[in-house]
């Protein structure tokens, strides 16, 4: 009776997972598919502590549970109230980390609960004893470990680069040694399954090293602008690996809920992918930034760029009839959607249209545009996406570009030599005039300069974008 | 070849629910507009928490004197609930911002 119930509450659990899934791809419903996939999640927890039973035996060790759920609700509950919204990306990475180290754990814990045995026993033949392992079980729990293991240290190192704690690191032959820690990685783990040699537990450890490993090697020369397309793989790693526990228990609400996430991250990576006009091979290898760029020359930059002071973009903007806003990664690292709302609402007590064009991939994450913009309360309805922005930059007197760069570099248009040829970008040269605000002249994340500076229109503000930003709102103010 | 048929057979019913979870996975995801993939990169990242449930079953099944499955299990359901309520927590705060704007 009570096994049957449990079963019902993985089914609960399940439907809640696949419903809440889709209400969160709907603006209208996110919120309560958010909510509908916690409350089964609750349903499958709390089944699975007073119902789960193998061989007839109950679980034990309540206070370890309870206590390790506490603890985890608690931590858990701050961290995410705490953190601030700029924050977010890294967050996720972080979570994330967590659910792989998890399912690396389980499968220390049943590789251990496996191949132990008392030694009385073990003296008679251990030998014979690893043969006699069930392969399919050992094969799920070493696909759970290295899945899981690469999930927590890669997320870890993503983590640790996108609050700055890391930098890019890289080596010459870093993708052959990865290349090489990955086959060995393989190869170890067959060998095990296939040939069950006297060192199994050993090499097992060795897996696990080696897994680690990876992941950092894996994510550490990948630039901080691909970080979200590694974010949303590593991701559906841990779906993956959350899938194995579901095969090991034969629990049904794991594997779904598992292969769901899994699916559908690999998904969102390639659209992601697709949005920046790069293969998931590009951005694994990084071809970007690496020796690729030296050898393709693209078009020399010439002329000079202008700058403009800020009284003068002060009153070009003040003075216009529409103006757009772009937002970009550096309005991101600088926290600037606070001021960048006071302008917009500043603007517009003085009768100028303001809009803000979001290209899909601008900041860290697609959609962390919106958020932080969210997040400083700008309506929903100023956000304009790619496409409808695209249409507007027509009629509009300024765009003010507030640390985007490569996603309004024309050579995307004009240049086929150039990497970023043909991806998408926010045709921003319509307008009258363009005001670019950077840190300085450097060149975007893809490492290539942009045309769009050295064109008569455009006029570059330098310095931080928050700093700029309540300079110019001063000055506007002033006027 | 017999080996990995019967192994096929042995364990079709799972390997049916990998394969309709796969495209329902994508089904699901594949209408997302870009604003959501934020939140929705959040929510997927809660779901896969689900993996706390293994870490309960370890936990729950650990011998008293067995030290090191106590421990590794105690640290998998903790890592596992941080995973979950934060997943869970943080997407909603993304969700909530959404809201206020209307």
């Amino acid at each position: 009776m009570e096994l049957n119930i449990l079963a019902l509450c993985y089914l609960l659990g399940s439907i809640s997972f696949i419903s809440g899934l889709k209400m969160l791809s709907n603006p209208a419903t996110a919120r309560k598919g958010n909510l509908l996939a916690a409350v089964g999640m609750g349903i499958a927890i709390f089944g699975t502590i007073f119902l789960y039973e193998e061989n007839g035996a109950k679980l034990g060790n309540y206070a370890w549970i309870f206590g390790g759920l506490l603890i985890g609700t608690v931590v858990g509950f701050l961290m995410a109230k705490k953190v601030k919204m700029t924050a977010m990306p890294e967050m996720v990475s972080l979570f994330n980390g967590m659910g792989g180290a998890c399912a690396a754990l389980i499968s220390i814990i049943e590789f251990r609960h496996l191949v132990h045995v008392d030694p009385v026993e073990y003296a008679s033949g251990g030998y014979q004893f690893y043969s006699s392992l069930d392969g399919t079980k050992l094969l799920i729990i070493l696909l759970g470990l290295i899945i899981g293991a690469v999930s927590f240290s890669g997320s870890m190192i993503a983590w640790g680069k996108l609050n700055g704690k890391i930098k890019d690191f890289s080596f010459k032959g870093q993708h052959i040694a990865n290349l090489v820690i990955f086959g060995l990685n393989v190869l170890l783990a067959a060998f095990i399954i296939v040939a069950r040699p006297e060192e199994t537990p050993l090499f097992f450890y060795v897996i696990i090293f080696l897994s680690i490993l990876y992941g950092v090697f894996f994510v550490l020369p990948i630039g901080g602008a691909d970080m979200p397309v590694v974010i949303s793989l590593l991701n559906s790693f841990t779906g993956v690996a959350a899938a194995c526990g579901g095969f090991l228990y034969d629990n049904k609400v794991m594997l779904t809920g598992g292969i769901l996430v899994g699916a559908a991250g690999t998904l969102l990576t390639v659209l992601m992918c697709k949005a920046m006009n790069r293969s998931l091979k590009n951005v694994l290898i990084g071809s970007f930034g690496g020796g690729n760029t030296s050898g393709q020359p693209g078009v020399a930059m010439t002329g000079a760029y202008k700058e403009i002071s800020l009284s003068d973009a002060a009153v070009v903007m003040g003075y216009a009839n529409k103006v757009m806003i772009v937002p970009g990664y550096g309005l991101a690292v600088a926290q600037a959607q606070h001021v960048c709302h006071e302008l917009e609402k500043t603007l517009e007590s003085r009768g100028v249209e303001v809009k803000y064009a979001i290209h899909p991939v601008a900041g860290r994450m697609p959609g962390h545009m919106n958020v932080l913009l969210a997040e400083a309360d700008v309506s929903y309805e100023k956000l304009l996406e790619m496409e409808l922005a695209n249409e507007e930059f027509k009629s509009a007197d300024v765009v003010l570009i507030l640390g985007a760069n490569d996603v309004v570099n024309p050579a995307a248009k004009t240049d086929p030599a150039s990497p970023i040829y043909g991806m998408p970008i926010l045709e921003v040269e319509d307008a009258k005039h363009v005001i670019v605000n950077k840190r300085s002249m450097k060149p975007g994340y893809a490492g290539i300069e942009n045309q769009l500076f050295f064109q008569p229109k455009t006029s570059m503000l330098f310095g931080d974008a928050k700093k700029a930003l309540q300079d110019l709102l001063a000055e506007i103010r002033n006027i | 070849m017999n080996q990995i048929l019967e192994w096929i057979a042995l364990h079709q019913e799972m390997i049916y629910v990998v394969v309709l979870m796969i495209f329902v996975g994508i089904e699901v995801i594949g209408r997302v507009p870009s604003v959501l993939h934020t939140p929705l990169m959040s929510g997927a990242n809660a779901i896969h928490g689900v993996v706390i449930i293994g870490a309960i079953i370890v936990m729950g099944k650990a011998e008293q004197d067995n030290v090191p499955a106590l421990v590794l299990g105690f640290l998998a359901v903790v890592l596992g609930t941080l995973n979950v309520v934060g997943g869970f927590v943080v997407t909603d705060r993304m969700l909530e911002m959404f809201k206020k704007k209307k």
